[in-house]
């Protein structure tokens, strides 16, 4: 501030008009403005752009197989035939399974340490959460290889059929890696996000929220459970879709546990591909258009997943809060 | 004192800095792929040393990357672990119109890997045997394809669990090369690329993922790079070569794959050596080769890489085997320093 003021001295003496452009230059105002404009539209544009490039690149690939693309289920690279459904049914389950345990845990540790563990004990554990948000991929995918991946083979799968195998997702050789064993990796992944920011929003909430609920006698847990997060539900849902937003688009770690194998099985057990992992994986040695081609309308299908839930996301934010004002 | 250090390391560098920006030098361009990478970092970096005004950067970005970037122009030339198809050469030339050539660099091979449970030694795989397992016709350890070849080794009745590379590679190439030619099965069900639609298996990333999936996988079988195995002190299979007989793979039985084929070698080296003739070849090597635009307009670049290629042909070689890459053979050496004259 103090440099642009002084940048424009020379000019301030000159009053013409009530508030000419320079002037509010000067002041700074008018600076702000455009900065801050010219960042918000950066977004934009390169959001555009790379739509745009998905779009242009993947011209022949979405010619060639219009939307038999999105439920045939071959991908073969040396005949030239490819189908993004197995992909897209990876991506989803282990996205999925990877929310459907990490919602609840997030949620349950961020109600504790923003309402109920001492303060003390809460800064300290939300730095190690904050660590563990930090912790690159390739290092949860190596933990995954050699620690869960066993673990999986020998305990976990042998269990759950002994305990579900009555149902299809539970059936089947388990060979360590797979849709399971990928939902579980992605889920360490994105609890601490959805710890972080959970708790940060718990904590926003005005402290008189909480008198009045309890002042009116609810207990300390009906005062969080009935007024603390349903005040704070829009940036939990935040916190959830940026998880989602991670587990959709995690490659490194996904493509080490999930077994790569682009095939559709009803159990859990049997290995899966997603897309993130399949353009990582086969993109730098892509040889001939229409495989480097089908590769980029993968990229364009992701992005169309990610922008689809994202939009019901708002949708259902939108639905809940009319619910909760009438 | 730490003040003045620091600043003598400065100046220094600025110095340094300066001498190299005042001869400059002749920058040469390459890209391709990742299986060679170790030997070419330091066959450029040597050469470098030795001829200070050509640097040769190379970037490691896969073998079709490194095709696309050559077709665009974007670098001076590309490398590969599978030679470029028709299409490909078409491609070349429609868009840059000179045609491209081929120079085999060093040879590598794919070996299998496998854990099946108290067998401790060297198994022999027939070619039937590998061609059958990775279809997924022969899904027992004790199946009679593999327990025939194996007389005296107690194979358990357990489950194979195939395991191949997920991520795009040479290695793969090689490996469905191999048993493309070994089985006709195959080369209609499948084929040959760096990546394949896989009938049965799991799928790891790099050689690190395949060897960390079968070790931990009992009855998993897979195949890794030669050199891999070598570095990391793994057990591996042998494999029955187009003589009949079992072949274990290292330096020497990959060249010997390189002779074999040398002799039938078309004058573009766009050949595969995989189930090569020859009592000692192993049967699942390869070339890799470097590709070379037929004109090279710029004359001082042109030079260098010629220049190059020279070297690499003849003292370069010299640096294989401490990288546990095997040598070329002399006939294929000598076919090669003839055609790089082509180059104009």
């Amino acid at each position: 501030m103090a440099t642009a003021s002084s940048t424009f001295e020379p000019a301030a003496p000159i009053h013409t008009g009530p508030r000419s452009f320079l002037r509010r230059l000067t002041d700074g105002d008018e600076i702000a403005h455009l900065i801050t404009l010219v960042f918000a539209s950066s977004i934009l544009l390169v959001t555009f752009l790379l739509l745009y490039r998905l779009w242009a690149d993947s011209a022949d690939a979405r010619h060639q197989f219009g939307w038999h693309f999105f439920y045939t289920s071959t991908w073969d690279p040396v005949s030239g035939d490819f189908g993004a459904l197995p992909f897209i049914y990876g991506t989803l389950v282990t996205s999925a399974l990877a929310l459907l345990i990490a919602v609840p845990l997030g949620l349950g540790a961020a109600i504790f340490l923003a309402e109920l563990a001492p303060r003390k004990i809460s800064d300290s554990l939300a730095f190690l959460i904050d660590l563990l948000a930090a912790v690159p991929s390739v290092i949860y995918g190596l933990l995954g290889i050699f620690v869960l991946v066993p673990l999986m083979r020998t305990v976990v799968a042998p269990f759950l059929k002994a305990t579900l195998g009555f149902l299809p997702l539970f059936q089947g050789p388990s060979y360590g890696v797979g849709l399971l064993t990928a939902g579980l990796v992605l889920s360490i992944m994105v609890v601490p996000f959805i710890i972080s920011v959970s708790r940060e929003v718990l904590l926003s909430v005005p402290s008189d929220q909480r008198e009045a609920a309890l002042s009116l006698g609810a207990t300390r847990w009906e005062a969080t459970w009935k007024v603390v997060v349903p005040f704070a539900r829009t940036g939990i849902f935040g916190s959830v879709f940026l998880a989602l937003a991670r587990a959709l688009g995690e490659t490194m770690a996904v493509t080490m546990v999930i077994g790569n194998d682009p095939r559709i099985a009803s159990s859990l057990f049997a290995p899966g591909y997603s897309i993130a992992a399949v353009i990582a994986n086969e993109f730098s040695e892509a040889v001939g258009n229409l495989y480097v081609q089908s590769l980029i309308e993968l990229a364009l299908v992701l992005f169309l997943i990610t922008f689809i839930l994202n939009g019901l996301a708002r949708i259902l934010i939108v639905a809940t809060q009319q619910k909760g004002m009438s | 004192m730490m003040k003045r250090f620091a600043l003598a390391t400065l100046l220094l560098s600025l110095v340094a800095a300066g001498a190299v920006m005042a001869d400059a030098p002749i920058l040469i361009n390459a890209a391709g792929a990742t299986f060679p990478y170790p030997i070419y970092s330091k066959w450029f970096d040597v050469y470098r040393q030795k001829n200070p005004a050509i640097q040769i950067n190379y970037a490691s970005v896969g073998s079709g990357a490194g095709i696309a970037q050559m077709t665009n122009g974007t670098v001076d030339f590309g490398a590969s672990d599978g030679p470029m198809n028709d299409e490909q050469m078409k491609n070349f030339k429609d868009k840059r119109g000179v045609a491209v050539l081929h120079f085999p660099t060093v040879l590598g091979a794919a070996v299998p890997t496998y854990n099946v449970p108290n067998v401790k030694v060297d198994l022999n795989f027939t070619q039937k045997a590998l061609a059958g397992i990775y279809l997924g016709t022969i899904t027992k350890w004790n199946d009679p394809e593999i327990t025939g070849a194996n007389k005296g080794v107690n194979l358990p009745a357990a489950d194979i669990v195939v395991v191949h590379r997920s991520d795009g590679s040479g290695t793969t190439y090689i490996w469905t090369d191999f048993l493309s030619k070994v089985s006709p099965e195959w080369a209609k069900k499948v084929g040959t690329k760096t990546s394949v639609n896989w009938p049965v298996g799991l799928g790891g990333k790099g050689n690190e993922g395949v060897s960390g999936l079968v070790k931990q996988t009992p009855g998993a079988i897979g195949y890794v790079e030669l050199i891999y195995v070598i570095q990391n002190n793994m057990t591996y299979g042998q494999v029955q070569n187009a003589d009949g007989k079992f072949i274990k793979a290292d330096l020497a039985s990959v060249s010997a794959a390189a002779a074999g084929a040398a002799k039938s070698m078309p004058d573009d080296f766009r050949v595969s050596i995989t189930n090569a003739p020859g009592p000692t070849a192993y049967p699942i090597s390869s070339f890799t080769w470097l590709l070379i635009p037929a004109k090279i307009g710029d004359a001082t670049k042109r030079d260098a890489i010629k220049g190059f290629l020279k070297w690499m042909l003849t003292d370069g070689q010299g640096y294989n085997e401490g990288l546990q890459y095997a040598k070329l053979p002399k006939l294929v050496v000598d076919k090669e320093l003839k055609a790089i004259s082509q180059i104009q």
